[in-house]
């Protein structure tokens, strides 16, 4: 388990983490979301004990990460992929994290076979792809068979198959009742791999929830209804008492009904359908409805950038 | 990927983990690159050689040579020599050791498996001045010995049984692995390779000659006590005058060593990595 409480870091002016609370609760995939430069790496940063805290407090199982004895048999980490000498082979770069915290030597033949490294285990690291880092970074992390597990955007560079087999790492890890904290900047992925959700924004913490009550509170469901009789049914649906929204001249959006209801509406006044669809929210509307609603973050965040920009490009600091 | 993530589970086995655990760690990771043998090839390659050269060329202009010129050379002058120029490259080395996980992030994993920070610098320093004080004294007695096989054609040569050799001998080992630990101190604190290379350079070197232009009684008193004359009095059999002596000289080499480590240590545990 990690726990946040008040976490902040400050570098000068600026506030990269104000005030973190959260928790991460073990046997679940925790996803750590927020737009690049939010603060995600920063707070994985603290939680290993790399930053030191301007404020608050952050603990792994209840202890500070720099008090743990055989960290790594505690702790796995993959913060950076490419932090790894370039000349060191994955076999002696493994052997030695492996040595400083007193796991035996097999353990790296182990962890080496489960990412499917065997056969480049002796290369020099400068000769490795992203892909291959990556995975070797998971060994790293794994080498300790740690309870708590922490990925800072894993599949940043991975190709699909990469994506799928760190999806499946990731899910079968916290199926083993250990602690998975992941952080991204894409919505989709979480959406797919996380069962709770810390969302970050300018450094402060926006949301700590599961994944679906996080999208039932922060987006609505509405049912879509095509008709070339629009104009009709419009006040028969508003006169149920539900909102109707106007998209075009033959397209509603219909809040607070079931896309039953609707059709029976219509059918009930032999009003012709083209379409009726009830619309699901996805993750992507919940963050931008949350992220919307905080003023300060919207104001800060997207000034001066054209639309669609603010969550474009970059690197995840 | 099945479930058999990594349910095997060999990772927590008995040992706990203890400072002889990360030194050993560090003692792979400095024998697994390797800018670690070529650094101690050219340190060895560059000291022995000049001892070598340097000792060709007195002999053979020796006999062109003054008397007041024939006086001043000692069995252990090439090495000496040799010494001055040659002595930075194991500096690199001190500083490669750190710089070299600075520059790749390596830093950052290496924290997250040793986060007691000041026990990580020890365990490196420790495996760094037992590499260097090995390969130092193999470099030191080759250069000694090499260079007395030709000055011996002029009757120049010393034996380690005269007075002084010896220690001058060992105490060049001795010497280049307190300048592979300051340089290491130099690397933590400036993080970058090329400029704790510089800072070595002309803390070491430029530093040692500069001192010979310092005006008066006072600049002579000063220039004693800049780290590279201080340190490399103990190459010396005998004292001169413009020389500490030579264990003063390599114990205030020591105090400059430690107080950069110091610094390091401070600065290491304080900053975010």
């Amino acid at each position: 388990m990690i726990q946040a409480r008040g976490l902040t870091k400050r570098y000068g002016e600026k506030t990269a983490v104000d005030h973190a609370d959260f928790t991460v609760e073990p046997g679940h995939v925790t996803g750590f979301l927020g737009p690049n430069g939010a603060g995600k790496s920063t707070t994985m940063r603290m939680v290993l004990g790399l930053d030191r805290p301007s404020g608050g407090d952050v603990t792994v199982g209840g202890r500070h990460y720099r008090d743990l004895g055989a960290p790594l048999r505690e702790v796995g980490a993959l913060l950076d992929a490419k932090a790894v000498h370039p000349g060191r082979s994955a076999y002696n770069h493994l052997r030695c994290l492996a040595q400083s915290n007193a796991i035996p030597r097999r353990r790296v033949d182990e962890v080496i076979g489960l990412v499917g490294l065997e056969s480049v285990a002796s290369k020099p690291f400068r000769g490795f792809s992203l892909g291959m880092g990556q995975r070797l970074g998971i060994a790293a992390a794994l080498l300790g068979d740690p309870a708590v597990l922490m990925f800072d955007e894993p599949v940043n560079g991975l190709d699909p198959e990469g994506i799928l087999w760190i999806r499946n790492l990731m899910k079968d890890l916290a199926a083993e009742g250990r602690t998975v904290f992941v952080s991204s900047h894409l919505m989709s992925e979480m959406a797919v791999t996380a069962d709770h959700l810390v969302v970050i924004g300018r450094g402060r913490i926006l949301a700590d929830t599961g994944m679906r009550e996080f999208i039932d509170d922060n987006a609505t469901s509405h049912v879509l209804v095509r008709s070339p009789e629009a104009a009709r049914l419009r006040p028969l649906l508003a006169g149920r008492s539900w909102r109707v929204d106007v998209e075009d001249e033959r397209t509603l959006q219909v809040h607070g009904a079931t896309a039953t209801e609707v059709g029976d509406v219509a059918a009930d006044h032999g009003i012709r359908l083209h379409e009726l669809c009830a619309v699901q929210p996805s993750l992507e509307e919940a963050f931008m409805q949350l992220t919307g609603d905080s003023v300060e973050y919207h104001a800060g965040a997207l000034a001066g950038l054209p639309p669609g920009l603010s969550r474009a490009g970059g690197d995840g600091a | 990927m099945t479930a058999s993530t990594t349910a095997t589970g060999t990772a927590g086995g008995p040992g706990a983990t203890t400072f002889g655990s990360v030194l050993a760690s560090e003692w792979t990771k400095i024998r697994t690159v390797k800018s670690t043998f070529w650094t101690l090839l050219a340190g060895a390659v560059v000291v022995i050689g000049l001892s070598v050269l340097w000792a060709l060329a007195f002999t053979a202009s020796y006999d062109q040579m003054t008397p007041e010129d024939r006086a001043t050379v000692a069995p252990t002058s090439p090495m000496q020599i040799a010494f001055y120029f040659g002595m930075v490259i194991f500096g690199v080395l001190g500083v490669l050791v750190i710089t070299g996980e600075y520059t790749t992030g390596m830093i950052r994993t290496a924290l997250t498996a040793v986060p007691r920070r000041p026990q990580y610098l020890a365990a490196k320093a420790l495996v760094l001045a037992a590499v260097v004080l090995v390969a130092g004294e193999v470099v030191s007695f080759l250069s000694f010995f090499l260079s007395q096989l030709l000055l011996s054609s002029k009757d120049l040569d010393g034996s380690l049984g005269d007075p002084g050799v010896l220690r001058a001998v060992m105490g060049g080992g001795l010497y280049l692995m307190l300048i592979a630990l300051m340089a290491l101190g130099v690397g933590v604190i400036v993080r970058h390779t090329a400029g704790s290379v510089v800072v070595v350079f002309v803390v070491l070197f430029v530093l040692g000659i500069v001192g010979g232009f310092l005006p008066g009684e006072w600049g002579a008193t000063l220039n004693k006590y800049l780290p590279s004359n201080a340190g490399g009095a103990i190459l010396a059999p005998t004292q001169t005058g413009t020389t500490l002596a030579p264990w003063t000289g390599l114990a205030y080499f020591t105090l400059y060593t430690l107080v950069v480590l110091a610094v390091a240590v401070v600065l290491f545990e304080s900053r975010d990595a």
